[in-house]
């Protein structure tokens, strides 16, 4: 085992290093190996810091045996390039921020070292967390590493990538409308969307305040719950974070697995029309026969406004992003034009040089629907439909106890397919964006891979802060199967 | 719903302080009119009564405690400034 550290679980590593078998240190170092090895070919990475990661490990090995061990003692976490660790690099995957430097940390960066673990390196996305491909980063393109010319999806593409290439045991993303599930699908690795409020998001780079949410990437179900531990949890610095407790995820979800509950699963019909790739199709029916085998009760169910997801999204997103993105002016920090003659031709300018495409098409679509005599036509009837769609799910919940779909209609796509037509990036997120309008916990589970070697995902939505339970869905299905423990071969 | 037509790319792109390039306005134009005429199915849904929702967990006024604790010192909170001097941000001339 010790030459394949870097692929191993957090849970199985934790065992090790509790018996002595191994030290954070020789995690790390393993970890960094495998980076610097294949990192050239995935770049799942911004940059790392390699002195500052050992220094941690070894500090983490120095707890250790003076008898303090949290639950992610040790552990390597890579950071999505949008979640601040103090002293570190925040770029966003943006020129605007190009040369930033954290001055303190999130909230999520701070519990993840209170439970042990160790932040690692800036991974790449689409900038400002805008796409679903991760080819928008203003610094190129992460690969997938299941097939170097595909894209390992995004905007998270990077903590993605990370995690399935063995850089990182885990890592943290953010999910806007899908840029945790469906590169995790993409890239045949756990990824879980926190319910809105689970966790905080202060120190997150902000894109859409009302749909953000920060969670983890892992190597199983059981991972993602300790990392969802540790990062959950009320915060004073965000106020739209819960004032719930955290439960124990890790031990909930294994009683409930091991307590042979029956789940009610609903199907929702509009999620297997026109659009689902038969081989994602099929690969979903199996894991839904998998759950019948099982003995869960299976039923249709109806989620009627969700062909209006998307269409409520870009506006309700574009118009947060507006109102977030007008702070990158030039002024205090950032990117700031050399050619500017004035104040407000500074801010013209530093943000057409700072911004790319996508960024810019997003600011402006979401400044007209915003704009004086457009604002009910467009962002408040956007508001009223996410009601709807929020409804939706509600009155499923009260027929099921969990909502089952595939993560992404597609598996990945070439780089450049859908590069030209933002539409048609846009229609990618079908499945995931009702779960961030309805504020509702949703996971991507490995679920087999296309007669090409492409990994498929199945999603799993949850009710309203019953993580637990929607942990304890995806175990259930996880054990049922071996598609986690493929590695991609680099 | 306003017509994809009414979307007047400069008038906007000025409300949103961004110079765009002519490459630019031409491609932005007809992508963003593709996604505009996507949105327009927005109103076939019947939104009558409906409450708009903003937050899908709305929680309203949040209070913190008022206990001073320590800020960013004025060395980090001007780290990034792209221009400063005697701890202050440096802009260009604002009035002539």
């Amino acid at each position: 085992m010790a030459a394949e550290l870097y692929n191993a679980t957090i849970a199985d590593l934790s065992r090790l290093m509790a018996q002595g078998g191994v030290s954070s240190a020789e995690l790390m170092a393993s970890v960094i190996a495998r980076t610097k090895a294949v990192d050239g070919r995935v770049h799942a990475f911004n940059s790392f810091d390699e002195d500052d990661a050992m220094a941690r490990a070894r500090a983490s090995d120095k707890r250790r045996a003076a008898g303090s061990v949290g639950p992610l003692e040790g552990i390597p976490i890579g950071m999505k390039d949008v979640i601040s660790v103090a002293g570190q690099p925040l770029t966003a995957s943006s020129r605007m921020l190009g040369n930033f430097v954290s001055p303190y940390d999130s909230t999520a960066t701070v519990k993840l070292r209170a439970a042990g673990a160790i932040c690692w390196g800036r991974l790449n996305l689409d900038e400002f967390a805008m796409g679903s491909s991760t080819e928008n980063s203003a610094f190129g393109v992460t690969s997938n590493p299941w097939d170097l010319e595909r894209v390992p999806g995004g905007s998270s593409g990077g903590s993605a990538a990370s995690v399935a290439a063995g850089e990182a045991i885990a890592s943290l993303g953010s999910d806007t409308g899908g840029s945790i599930r469906q590169p995790a699908a993409l890239c045949n690795v756990v990824g879980l969307k926190p319910s809105y409020g689970r966790v905080s998001r202060f120190g997150l780079i902000a894109f859409a305040s009302s749909l953000d949410q920060i969670g983890p990437f892992a190597r199983s179900v059981e991972d993602a719950a300790t990392v969802l531990g540790a990062i959950a949890g009320h915060d004073p610095r965000d106020s739209t974070s819960v004032r719930m407790d955290v439960p124990d995820y890790a031990r909930g979800m294994a009683e409930l697995a091991k307590s042979g509950r029956k789940w009610k699963l609903g199907i929702p019909k509009e999620y297997f029309g026109e659009g689902l790739d038969p081989e994602v199709g099929a690969a979903v029916q199996a894991a839904i026969d998998e759950y019948r085998k099982m003995g869960c009760e299976i039923r249709e169910v109806s989620l009627p406004h969700t062909k209006y997801a998307v269409g409520a999204y870009y506006i309700i997103a574009t118009a947060e992003c507006s109102s977030n993105l007008a702070r990158y002016d030039g002024v205090r920090y950032g990117h700031r034009s050399k050619d500017a003659t004035d104040a407000v031709d500074l801010y013209f300018k530093s943000r057409a040089e700072g911004f790319g495409p996508e960024v810019k098409r997003r600011i402006i679509l979401g400044t007209y629907v915003l704009s004086s005599g457009y604002y009910d036509a467009f962002y408040l009837r956007a508001q009223k439909v996410r009601t709807l769609i929020r409804r939706d799910f509600l009155e499923a919940y009260k027929e099921v106890d969990a909502i089952v779909t595939p993560t992404s209609p597609t598996p990945a796509f070439r780089k450049g397919e859908k590069a030209a037509s933002p539409l048609a990036m846009y229609l990618n997120d079908i499945y995931t964006i009702g779960v961030n309008l309805a504020g509702l916990p949703g996971i991507s589970v490995p679920c087999g891979f296309t007669r090409g070697g492409l990994p498929i995902g199945l999603q799993v939505i949850g009710q309203p802060f019953r993580e637990t339970e929607l942990l304890a869905v995806a175990r259930a299905y996880e054990l049922s199967n071996d598609w986690r423990t493929r590695h991609p071969p680099l | 719903m306003p017509k994809p037509e009414d979307f007047k790319l400069d008038h906007v792109a000025n409300l949103a302080r961004i110079t765009l390039t002519a490459a630019e306005k031409e491609r932005f134009g007809a992508q963003l009119a593709d996604v505009l005429a996507y949105i327009e199915q927005l109103n076939e849904v019947n939104v009558d009564g409906i409450e708009p929702t903003a937050h899908a967990f709305p929680v309203v006024n949040v209070w913190a405690e008022d206990v001073p604790e320590a800020g960013l010192s004025v060395e980090d909170a001007l780290r990034n400034a792209p221009e400063k001097r005697d701890n202050m941000f440096v802009v260009p001339r604002v009035v002539d």
